[in-house]
């Protein structure tokens, strides 16, 4: 499809051993037992449930949806064909991005999962863990390794847990889900102050990088923002301290109620300062005994393969003239790169109408070859559900711009208010409480003129339809959640919510709007901070200025134009 | 019906699981910890091998010292997903210096028992329909492991440090 002629890059990005393939080889052969033992009545469906969502299969309203592990958000343009091919394969041509920075496939059959999970590992890839109540994938941000923001590229030490958390024996059977996220700046573009455990690398006083790890964070019907569990653990310490933290979740987390049972809870209930002296007493054994030490060479063997790209020298740092659609798209969708001459794309899976964070496998394939030819061959998921080009020279951006917009994604909305996080909701999932997709579509669309999205500036609608707040609906600045009342679907608005360092829970304004409602009083809404802003001051800034009343005021208030 | 796996093969179990109200029978007995922490003294004086029943919310700290008494520690999953266990006998093993049996029972799946196994496990209270060959498939499905963990197995870390 595209003029040059492409050579598959080899990204830097983590690669496996014999060892790393062996493991998942043999994971998908056991799971292939696990599903013949289903399908024989072996296992009933009780006893089969956790072990398949230990492989991120769930059963949904319609069929199975497997999801698919993208660690840490990185993948090749060989992987993204595999999924491509998938999705053609075994599915209806499409895949959803999801907001944990995973992709999954929403028509799958039993019967095709083993041999879909062979084709993923003969890619280096897995499901390993993206469901269940163990640890799932680790995140972190989508910038990580292009961003000149980062103390050092967080994928390592994310490569490091992914392999840590891998069928850690003690830990596949927690209380509940346990979601960890890696960064190493000061901005947050992982929602990390929202996970059960995230750890952001930083440097001590005396220089010395080391990590601040963070735990008790969590969306879900009781919201939390994670509390400091440790300012400056040492580089070589690090399994053992997550270790001791999960331990003590395992050990002390209630059972007796599923919605008490995360991590968030056993903090804010024994209190962050007992929480810290129990992991205290976990860590100084685990440190004691030394097994879980993590030795340097091993850091550097991992670091080494996500050795930056040789990023040529002498390019131009300007970006090329391409007409005012392609400068909009540069404003939002452009972000700086560390390297001269160098930038980082965000592709925005968000045209407005579209589902969020859906792609065809055409538009897969496509991304793949833009990868190859332009990005070193590398993608980034974003839990935002919008994929990123990492590493492009700025004298491509042109090109890339019109190859996005053949395929309908050349959206220069990236962080304006039609940027939307939804989740999947009723459409798919059997725990939604209303549809999510369709009431993305509609504020989309009803805010799809550009030159107001510019003049609104950053607003971030997130939008979950039930209370499990898969479409992060507490973190965002107006967050939407679906409830169901006698059956009629009904929509909450949430105001004030960050899942960025200014990490804030959102505060729910009051009864729920009907379906052709909500559209408006979002607009009323967004016109409260229109007027009553001031210079420079984000919908979130003027929120926390002015509080709740006026928007309230405004939202309820039919007349109002 | 349930049957004792011990080293890898079926083993006769010479311990009379006891409940908290019944007489107290000759040899060696399992009694919950209720029943231990009522009787200890009396439990204690009998000389004969003596095992406790942990439940999932009873953390094996509680046994404080005595641990070393115990000749066996019986540890339950009341129901498979509940992992507690896993934490239970990895402490057991690395923190309290546990060497006698620990054995899993309860409501357990084929697909847990190598994780037990790890963490500390060394015998299990199978149903009928469990067979030796399965026990052994269980411990070999995945050959190589990413932690340590109460076994010493050599993590794949080690391996490549090996080279």
């Amino acid at each position: 499809m595209l003029n040059a002629i492409v050579k598959p890059a080899q990204p830097s990005m983590y690669r496996y051993d014999e060892f790393d393939s062996q493991f998942v080889h043999q994971r998908v052969d056991q799971f292939a037992g696990q599903v013949a033992r289903r399908l024989s009545g072996e296992l009933t469906e009780d006893q089969f449930k956790p072990l398949r969502l230990m492989n991120g299969l769930y059963l949904q309203l319609h069929a199975y949806m497997l999801r698919i592990a993208v660690p840490y958000g990185t993948l090749s343009s060989r992987q993204m064909r595999r999924l491509a091919h998938i999705a053609r394969t075994y599915d209806k041509d499409f895949g959803h991005f999801t907001t944990r920075t995973n992709l999954q496939f929403n028509w799958i059959k039993l019967v095709d999962v083993p041999n879909i999970l062979r084709e993923l590992a003969e890619v280096e890839m897995h499901c390993i863990q993206t469901s269940g109540n163990c640890v799932r994938n680790i995140t972190t941000d989508q910038f990580a390794g292009a961003t000149d923001e980062e103390i050092e590229d967080p994928r390592p030490l994310a490569e490091i847990l992914r392999q840590w958390s891998s069928l850690h024996p003690e830990f596949v059977f927690l209380a509940r889900k346990f979601k960890i996220a890696v960064g190493a700046c000061e901005k947050d573009r992982a929602a990390m102050l929202y996970h059960d455990m995230a750890v952001q690398i930083v440097k001590n006083e005396e220089g010395r990088v080391g990590y601040k790890v963070m735990a008790g964070g969590g969306m879900g019907r009781t919201p939390y923002i994670a509390h400091v569990m440790s300012e400056f653990v040492e580089r070589e310490d690090i399994l053992a301290y997550l270790e001791a933290v999960l331990r003590v979740y395992n050990q002390d987390s209630r059972r007796d109620n599923i919605h008490k049972q995360r991590i968030k809870i056993l903090v804010n209930t024994i209190g962050p300062e007992e929480m810290r002296r129990r992991v205290a007493r976990e860590f100084e054994e685990l440190k004691r005994m030394g097994t879980l030490q993590l030795p340097q060479d091993e850091l550097d063997r991992i670091t080494a393969y996500f050795a930056a790209p040789k990023f040529e020298t002498g390019l131009s740092d300007a970006i090329p003239d391409a007409g005012p659609d392609f400068a909009n798209w540069v404003q939002t969708n452009v972000h700086k790169h560390k390297a001269p001459g160098y930038a980082i794309a965000t592709i925005t899976l968000k045209t407005p109408g579209q589902v969020p964070g859906d792609a065809t496998a055409d538009q897969m394939d496509t991304i793949a070859d833009l990868m190859d030819q332009f990005s070193l061959g590398e993608v980034r998921v974003s839990h935002e559900q919008n994929l990123v080009l990492p590493h492009v020279r700025k004298q491509d951006l042109p090109a890339i711009y019109a190859k996005l917009k053949e395929l309908d994604f050349a959206s220069p909305n990236a962080g304006l208010i039609t940027d939307i996080i939804a989740c999947p909701g009723l459409d798919y999932c059997d725990l939604a409480n209303a549809r999510s997709i369709p009431i993305a579509q509609q504020l989309a669309k009803r805010f799809e003129d550009l030159e107001r999205q510019h003049e609104i500036g950053e607003l971030k609608i997130k939008i979950s339809g039930c209370i499990n707040a898969c479409g992060h609906h507490h973190a965002g600045h107006i967050g939407i959640l679906g409830v169901d009342k006698k059956g009629v679907e009904f929509y909450q608005l949430v105001l004030g919510g960050s899942g960025a360092e200014d990490a804030s829970i959102g505060e729910i304004m009051g009864p729920g709007f009907g379906e052709h409602e909500i559209g408006d009083a979002v607009e009323r809404v967004v016109d409260v901070y229109l007027k009553a802003r001031r210079p420079g001051e984000r919908f979130l800034d003027t929120y926390r200025r002015i509080g709740m009343a006026p928007f309230k005021d405004a939202a309820y208030e039919k007349e109002a134009a | 019906m349930t049957k004792l796996i011990k080293s890898g093969a079926y083993a006769q179990d010479g311990f009379a699981p006891v409940t908290d109200d019944a007489p107290l029978p000759d040899g060696a007995v399992i009694v919950s910890l209720a029943r231990f922490q009522k009787e200890r003294e009396a439990l204690l004086a009998r000389n004969t091998p003596i095992g406790v029943r942990l439940q999932s919310h009873e953390n094996p700290e509680l046994l404080g010292a005595d641990v070393n008494h115990f000749s066996l520690i019986a540890l339950e999953f009341p129901k498979f997903r509940d992992g507690r266990a896993f934490s239970w006998a990895r402490m057991l093993r690395t923190r309290l210096g546990f060497t006698g049996e620990i054995r899993a029972v309860g409501d357990f799946l084929y697909d847990q028992v190598n994780y037990q196994h790890r963490v500390g496990f060394d015998a299990w209270e199978v149903p009928d329909h469990f067979t030796i060959e399965m026990f052994n498939q269980a411990l070999t499905e995945m050959t190589n492991v990413y932690q340590p963990s109460a076994d010493g197995k050599k993590t794949i870390r080690e391996l490549r440090a090996d080279g």
